[in-house]
């Protein structure tokens, strides 16, 4: 058990992404997918307890080892490495599209009050964002939403894990159900919303989905 | 105030920029409901659209890049307004909407997604505040730290409305006054990077100097707002509506 254990703690940290623990079972068949989550749980909780320079982190459907949020000042001396910030704009933009995915360009427009384009065109070189699809409306709009890499770059265990999400998803439903007249629309919504959300959740997906993002 | 003819001279047309940083017409919305401290619910319509009107004519002085959004706007504010002026109907056929409600649902949705944005950013970011073992990610994401926890990002309406503050204190006699001094927009950014770097913080009115004539401000706010564009500077505020103070972005 506890060579098991020890053979899972080495796993995550060589891998160079958050690391599943389907993967895991591929190395270690004969664990049961059940007790690695267990010895997982396990290990983070050591992890916890221990209030070290590292912690274990659920993050985009796996497991990574990561530096303690409250040591960030001195790592970053480190890493001298200047890394350009996202911008207001751009980060509004980011949240409407976790928040509302899928969602084409003009749904943004409509909540931002502004164009978009810019701001999604450097979300989509940054590969936050990536195209899903397009709508079957008149145009063919792209829709858009997040990637795996959105996830990790905001610590995010899935989509679901975003703050007050389901708040937001109810609130939205509520205001469908007042407006109707968009039923048959919002019903492949819906579908849509769904499939993308099992994308981006651990379960289904676990192989990087942002390498395969189309080029506008 | 000044009239948009004043200023409608081809001194001032012959040079147009366009800047990004202006947020949108939701924003200077939302920055007036707050400014006036009304309810959102219940917004004076009147009142909100003549600042909304004023706050255009400025940003047109300015020869800003004016985006359509921002008359479209204009005009579903006096378009709400007129409906409110018109009686109710005597026997309503159905319950009457309020006119504002498509704005308020509009406003109120922008402003949970502004907010929503600020608790994302606020995240514990990878590169940032967490770091992984070798996360090669070249494209990392940073916030600009706020080592002065006090102050506030001041907003670009804020400037504006400090630049309209100046332009309205001069003295209508120097509008006059053949300047041949050459200017430059280049010059100005120089001037005032070599400036902040003796001096700490200025504030608008000291960054102008002795020297008030229109075209020396107009330069000098056009200059900061490109400045505050590239993130060479930042302008903070100690309060909400307090006064705008300018600091190199890097110490």
């Amino acid at each position: 058990m506890e060579k098991i254990k020890a053979v899972i703690e080495a796993l995550i940290f060589a891998s160079d992404t958050p690391l599943a623990p389907e993967k895991i079972h591929v190395v270690l068949p004969e664990v049961e997918k059940t007790e690695i989550k267990e010895i997982i749980a396990q290990l983070v909780s050591e992890y916890n307890e221990r209030q070290g320079g590292i912690i274990l982190q659920e993050v985009a459907g796996g497991f990574q080892f990561r530096t303690n949020s409250e040591l960030a000042q001195w790592v970053k001396k480190l890493k001298s490495t200047k890394p350009h910030s996202l911008s207001p704009q751009a980060l509004e933009t980011l949240a409407i599209v976790a928040y509302k995915q899928p969602i084409v360009k003009s749904e943004i427009e409509d909540i931002r009050g502004v164009d978009v384009g810019g701001p999604l065109k450097g979300l989509m070189e940054r590969k936050l964002i990536r195209i899903v699809g397009r709508k079957d409306v008149p145009g063919k709009p792209i829709i858009y939403g997040t990637t795996k890499k959105f996830l990790e770059v905001f610590n995010l265990k899935d989509i679901m894990d975003l703050p007050n999400i389901r708040e937001l998803k109810e609130l939205h439903q509520q205001q469908e159900l007042l407006e109707p007249g968009q039923g048959v629309l919002d019903q492949e919504q819906e579908l849509m919303e769904q499939e993308v959300l099992e994308e981006a959740a651990p379960e289904n997906k676990a192989e990087d989905t942002t390498e395969d993002i189309p080029t506008l | 105030m000044l009239s948009i003819k004043d200023m409608d001279n081809e001194q001032t047309t012959n040079y147009a920029i366009k800047l990004d940083i202006f947020e949108g017409p939701l924003d200077l919305l939302l920055y007036l409901i707050k400014k006036n401290e009304v309810d959102i619910y219940n917004i004076p319509i009147a009142l909100v659209t003549e600042q909304y009107l004023q706050y255009l004519k400025i940003i047109k002085e300015l020869n800003l890049d004016l985006a359509g959004e921002y008359l479209v706007m204009a005009s579903t504010l006096i378009h709400i307004k007129s409906r409110m002026l018109l009686p109710p109907p005597e026997e309503p056929e159905e319950e009457e909407e309020d006119p504002r409600a498509e704005l308020v649902r509009q406003l109120l949705e922008h402003k949970t997604f502004k907010e929503i944005a600020e608790s994302l950013g606020s995240r514990p970011l990878l590169e940032r505040d967490v770091f992984t073992r070798a996360a090669i990610l070249p494209e990392e994401i940073k916030e600009p730290t706020g080592e002065d926890e006090e102050l506030i990002e001041a907003s670009v309406f804020e400037l504006i409305e400090a630049f309209h503050r100046i332009v309205s204190q001069m003295d209508k006699k120097e509008l006059m006054e053949i300047d041949l001094e050459k200017l430059s927009l280049t010059d100005i950014i120089n001037e005032i990077m070599d400036r902040l770097s003796v001096t700490k913080n200025l504030n608008f009115e000291e960054l102008l100097g002795g020297r008030k004539d229109r075209r020396r401000i107009i330069y000098t706010f056009l200059a900061l707002l490109e400045l505050i564009k590239l993130r060479m500077v930042k302008a903070y505020q100690t309060s909400i509506f307090g006064v705008i103070r300018i600091f190199p972005a890097v110490e």
